[in-house]
């Protein structure tokens, strides 16, 4: 049996859909953290029937902009003496900058290359954001 | 304190344009160099004009009350802007929009410098719309800016001391076209409430129906009838952000001749050759909607016809004598109401 020791203080992010681990693990830049980082794929889950589980040891200055984006159903535990102080849930952010970038070969975002990728929450029912300079819809789904 | 902070800070940053979706134009105002006054009087001074929505229905009706009083006495409006320049950014190539713009200067009394496509500026040398635009404010007062790119006023306006005019981004928006149609529409309609509006053509590429939507949609008891072949149906979030989210009542249908007598305005919009990647696409679509005399016999008597121009073959020739044809007119209340818009984002009374 694999064995994953319990962090003393740090954050634990839990409920990521499995295969999405990998994702989040490269958008938080964690494969360059000086810390100790542990993710864990393909844990059995009464709810999801397989997640995936990061681990971060004494750091808890993350982006949750980015965690909202990929799947706002995770959730993030903080961790203080190895115990959960506090439970997060995760929304869609309202603003998202230089996280994803814009599709539309026609935005001027894909010439001007010293500008913020922008976009905005349009509909939050469907995840939707919309580019700040072209309109153009991005489902987070899409990521 | 406050005011350094902001200069500092939010001039030349994306949270800028965040203050600017959030604040403008129910609690803020912009002058002295773009710095805002939270909770000022609210003004168009200094203002940009991007998407038609930047403007409430208010500071419309202020523009189109300016107009109608060019409108009536030109003349003592023809020196108002002596001494101011405007300058006019063309990344693409456009007769009406340009002359219409350099027209109201003109008779403003304003003078009008620029380049009319980017091979004859400083654009040729790969220079970015954040410099052209920083440069130009050096020169001039106000700025008018065409971009095949959709966005590219936008940027312009978060790095640009002056107010910036979008005079059309690609297929995503033209708003000085759409304040042209509503005045149009508000001076031989004598309303822009209780109307029936059809639009016909290209209305996936043409951005001058995503901002006339828009624009209509925001006033009282307006309802659409989108006429468009499947391809050129329009944007997914014209529909869902626009129609849906504000409930309007809207159809879409394929045939012209089957809902004209429904319409209080029809819209006709080109096929746009540039606005195609690929040529057979445009070659089978061009000719989809062309309206003609036989069309107009079904037609309401009050019903008027509206076209952005320039026209290639969607309304034939014989139509310009109905009476109901107004879209000549509507390249001249352009010119005023560019007039209008020029006077009250340089704030000369």
């Amino acid at each position: 049996m694999l064995t994953i020791t319990s962090i003393h203080k740090g954050i634990v992010i839990d409920h990521i859909k499995a295969g999405m681990g990998i994702k989040i693990f490269h958008n938080l830049n964690l494969d360059k953290a000086d810390y100790k980082v542990a993710l864990i794929m393909n844990v059995p889950s009464k709810k999801m029937g397989k997640k995936d589980i990061i681990k971060i040891e004494n750091e808890i200055d993350i982006d949750y902009a980015v965690l909202g984006l990929i799947d706002p159903n995770i959730t993030v535990n903080i961790i203080e003496e190895e115990k959960i102080t506090e439970k997060r849930n995760l929304q869609l952010p309202d603003r998202v900058v230089n996280i994803i970038t814009c599709k539309n070969p026609r935005c001027i975002t894909s010439v001007e290359k010293y500008v913020d990728h922008a976009f905005y929450l349009s509909n939050i029912s469907k995840g939707e954001y919309r580019c700040l300079y072209c309109d153009e819809v991005y489902a987070v789904q899409e990521k | 304190m406050v005011r350094e902070f902001l200069r500092e800070n939010l001039k030349f940053s994306i949270l800028w344009e965040w203050i600017l979706m959030d604040e403008c134009p129910s609690s803020a105002s912009v002058v002295d160099e773009g710095i805002f006054l939270l909770g000022g009087e609210m003004t168009l001074k200094g203002r940009h004009l991007l998407d038609p929505s930047d403007f409430s229905l208010e500071e419309l009706s202020e523009i189109f009350e300016l107009a109608d009083s060019i409108i009536n006495d030109p003349a003592s409006f023809s020196e108002k802007c002596k001494g101011k320049i405007l300058a006019t950014l063309f990344y693409e190539p456009s007769t009406r929009t340009r002359f219409s713009f350099e027209a109201a200067m003109l008779r403003l009394g304003g003078q009008v410098i620029g380049f009319s496509e980017p091979s004859s500026s400083s654009v040729a040398k790969g220079e970015s719309i954040a410099d052209t635009i920083r440069t130009i404010a050096c020169y001039a007062d106000i700025a008018v800016m065409r971009n095949p790119k959709e966005g590219a006023p936008r940027i312009a306006s978060m790095y640009a001391s002056i107010p910036v005019i979008n005079a059309g981004d690609g297929g995503h928006q033209h708003p000085t076209q759409t304040l042209a149609d509503l005045l149009t529409i508000r001076s031989v309609k004598h309303s822009l409430d209780n109307l029936t509006i059809g639009c016909c053509g290209d209305l996936k590429f043409g951005r001058t129906i995503h901002s006339l939507i828009k624009a209509l949609g925001r006033y009282k008891n307006n309802a659409f009838v989108l006429v468009s072949p499947k391809e050129l149906q329009v944007p997914e979030y014209i529909l869902n952000e626009v129609l849906n989210k504000g409930q309007l009542p809207f159809k879409q249908v394929e045939k012209l001749e089957e809902v004209i007598s429904e319409l209080d305005i029809l819209y006709m919009t080109r096929v746009q050759k540039e606005r195609f990647f690929n040529e057979e696409d445009y070659i089978r679509l061009k000719d989809s909607y062309i309206l003609d005399n036989e069309k107009m016999k079904h037609a309401r008597p009050d019903m008027i016809v509206l076209h952005p121009l320039p026209r290639v073959n969607e309304i034939a020739y014989e139509v310009d004598d109905d009476p109901r044809a107004f879209y000549f007119q509507q390249a001249k209340f352009g010119m005023f109401v560019r007039m209008a818009l020029i006077l009250k984002l340089l704030g000369v009374e």
